[in-house]
């Protein structure tokens, strides 16, 4: 249903988005998961057609987001919710969409009781709405056109505990009923809780992808040695993969065996070796964020 | 809140076609009076019509108190904030971020754009309207007060009033398009007249350019009821410069754009 493939997007010599492939699948909940900063919303914008990206390609339905002659009637799509016109009371903002789409009337009603938007709210301006009252209004508006595909930047910001409940519940449903979700976040417990599949983004890159199961269970070993820089080149002069965690260990996407072997072999002496278990993507994740903030911080 | 059944997400029906660009050219014009600043910003146009009819009646001799008279000057002050109605138009889809949804429903921007452009002058062929409403009431006012009344109009001078206004209203819009940002596209806009008389003031040189390029000067004629040949040559030359050249680099730079 969404299809990337090898999307890159340049800012001048900064790369924001680095050949990120990935698919969702109908039925299914994708969580597009990554720190601040790491190239979720420029991806979903390339998605959609509102940035152009550099090189590769995005399809929805089979096509490309520009192709297609009313896209609101097969996707949904919440790319930021404080992007209303503040003027605007909430019932207007989807009335417009509404006759853009084609859409009858009745459904505008009918979508503002679905998010939880009462009378009194839908009659205000959108200036004077609470960011969680936004998400909600977004939310309504990207399933206006009653779509298949629904593509959310991080939809639960903003939201109250029992909000991000309600919307998880909301999008499960939608895509027990055969709808496809992409949706962002930078808080690995949100898409835990949701997501049947996970694509992990750093630095514009896909660190890693998956059902969610098998990356909370399988992602890897964690490896600590009594040498650790030993330890790093020796990975790396074999090809694993090894991320630095915060205290001295690393975290390798490979089994515990392998990873004890290359240690043997080299002669070098590990003081732990276990499977990460389900902290392995936390752990990566971490590194991630960690990476990200110190960025944010020399700039 | 409220737990809906909803049918099945798939196997579901043809999807619609796009929307028509009359469908959305009904949805610019309704974007243009759906917010409070758009509704004050076309409140005041009308008030200011009416306004200039008012003063009209006090200043002008009772013989001079024609239909004519209290049209033609009306349309000055009008076509002085048309432009902004041009410019908010465009704008504000980036100032408010709506573009964001408006490009994700409609991602061939062209038709939006085109659609913008034919509800701005809609809205400015609407603004000749008024005017010759406030115009006709005035007269009706000027004839119970002891003016002259009188009803005579140079139908000419409506096809001109028409062309000023539209034209106004897409400079404006040409400007938005090119700056994609409401204070930076009024200011230049609204300083350009002045700008061309200080140099022109300034440097003899400019003289003759001025006659050519300055719109304040090449429009003038358009508030009367005869336009030579050589002032409409001249009009299209500062029309090509200001309007037709800011619209098409403008459309180019609207259609590349990131949304964000």
């Amino acid at each position: 249903m969404i299809m990337v493939e090898h999307l890159t997007k340049r800012y001048g010599p900064h790369v924001a988005v680095d050949d990120v492939s990935f698919h969702c699948e109908p039925g299914t909940v994708t969580g597009f998961l990554g720190p601040n900063g790491a190239g979720k919303s420029t991806t979903m914008r390339m998605i959609c057609g509102l940035t152009p990206p550099t090189s590769g390609n995005a399809a929805v339905t089979g096509r490309r987001y520009r192709e297609l002659p009313n896209p609101g009637r097969e996707i949904g799509v919440l790319l930021d919710a404080s992007a209303q016109h503040a003027g605007r009371t909430g019932r207007e903002a989807l009335a417009l969409a509404a006759r853009t789409m084609g859409v009858d009337r009745g459904r505008v009603g009918a979508v503002l009781d679905q998010v939880g938007l009462n009378a009194t709210a839908a009659k205000r301006r959108v200036g004077a709405y609470s960011l969680g009252m936004r998400q909600r209004l977004g939310l309504a508006l990207a399933l206006l056109g009653d779509p298949r595909v629904l593509i959310l930047d991080e939809p639960a910001n903003g939201l109250d505990p029992e909000g991000i409940f309600w919307m998880r519940g909301l999008l499960r449903d939608f895509a027990d009923r055969g709808g496809t979700v992409l949706l962002s976040s930078h808080l690995l417990r949100e898409v835990e809780a949701v997501a049947d599949r996970v694509v992990v983004i750093g630095g514009g890159r896909v660190v890693a992808a998956g059902g969610k199961d098998e990356l909370l269970a399988g992602a890897g070993t964690l490896v600590r040695g009594r040498d650790p820089h030993a330890l790093r080149l020796t990975l790396d002069r074999v090809g694993l993969t090894a991320t630095a965690g915060t205290d001295g260990g690393f975290l390798v996407r490979a089994e515990p065996g392998a990873v004890g072997q290359v240690a043997a072999d080299a002669g070098l002496v590990l003081t732990e070796l276990r499977p990460a278990g389900n902290g392995g993507l936390e752990q990566l994740f971490l590194t991630l964020t960690a990476g990200a903030s110190t960025k944010e911080a020399v700039k | 809140m409220t737990t809906t059944t909803a049918p099945a997400v798939t196997n579901r029906r043809p999807v619609a076609d796009g929307p028509s660009l009359a469908r959305l050219t009904g949805v610019e014009l309704r974007k243009l009076a759906d917010t409070r600043a758009g509704r004050w910003l076309l409140a005041t146009i009308g008030l200011i019509a009416a306004a200039i009819v008012t003063v009209q009646l006090f200043v002008l001799d009772d013989a001079e108190q024609t239909f004519t008279a209290f049209f033609a000057p009306s349309l000055l002050p009008v076509g002085l904030l048309l432009p902004v109605l041009g410019i908010l138009s465009i704008c504000s889809e980036w100032s408010q971020r709506t573009a964001l949804t408006t490009f994700a429903l409609v991602p061939r921007r062209e038709r939006v754009v085109v659609a913008k452009l034919a509800a701005v002058v809609l809205a400015a062929l609407a603004s000749v309207g008024v005017s010759l409403a406030v115009a006709a009431v005035g007269t009706l006012l000027a004839g119970a007060t002891g003016g002259a009344g009188e009803w005579n109009f140079d139908w000419q001078l409506l096809p001109h009033a028409a062309v000023f206004q539209v034209a106004n209203v897409l400079m404006g819009a040409g400007f938005g398009l090119l700056l994609l940002n409401t204070p930076l596209a009024i200011v230049t806009y609204l300083l350009l007249p002045t700008v061309w008389s200080i140099l022109s003031a300034m440097v003899q040189a400019l003289h003759r350019p001025a006659a050519w390029l300055d719109t304040s000067v090449t429009m003038e004629p358009l508030l009367g009821a005869e336009v030579t040949a050589g002032q409409w040559g001249r009009l299209a030359v500062s029309l090509l410069v200001w309007l037709v050249v800011p619209l098409a680099a403008g459309l180019v730079r609207t259609l590349r754009r990131e949304v964000s």
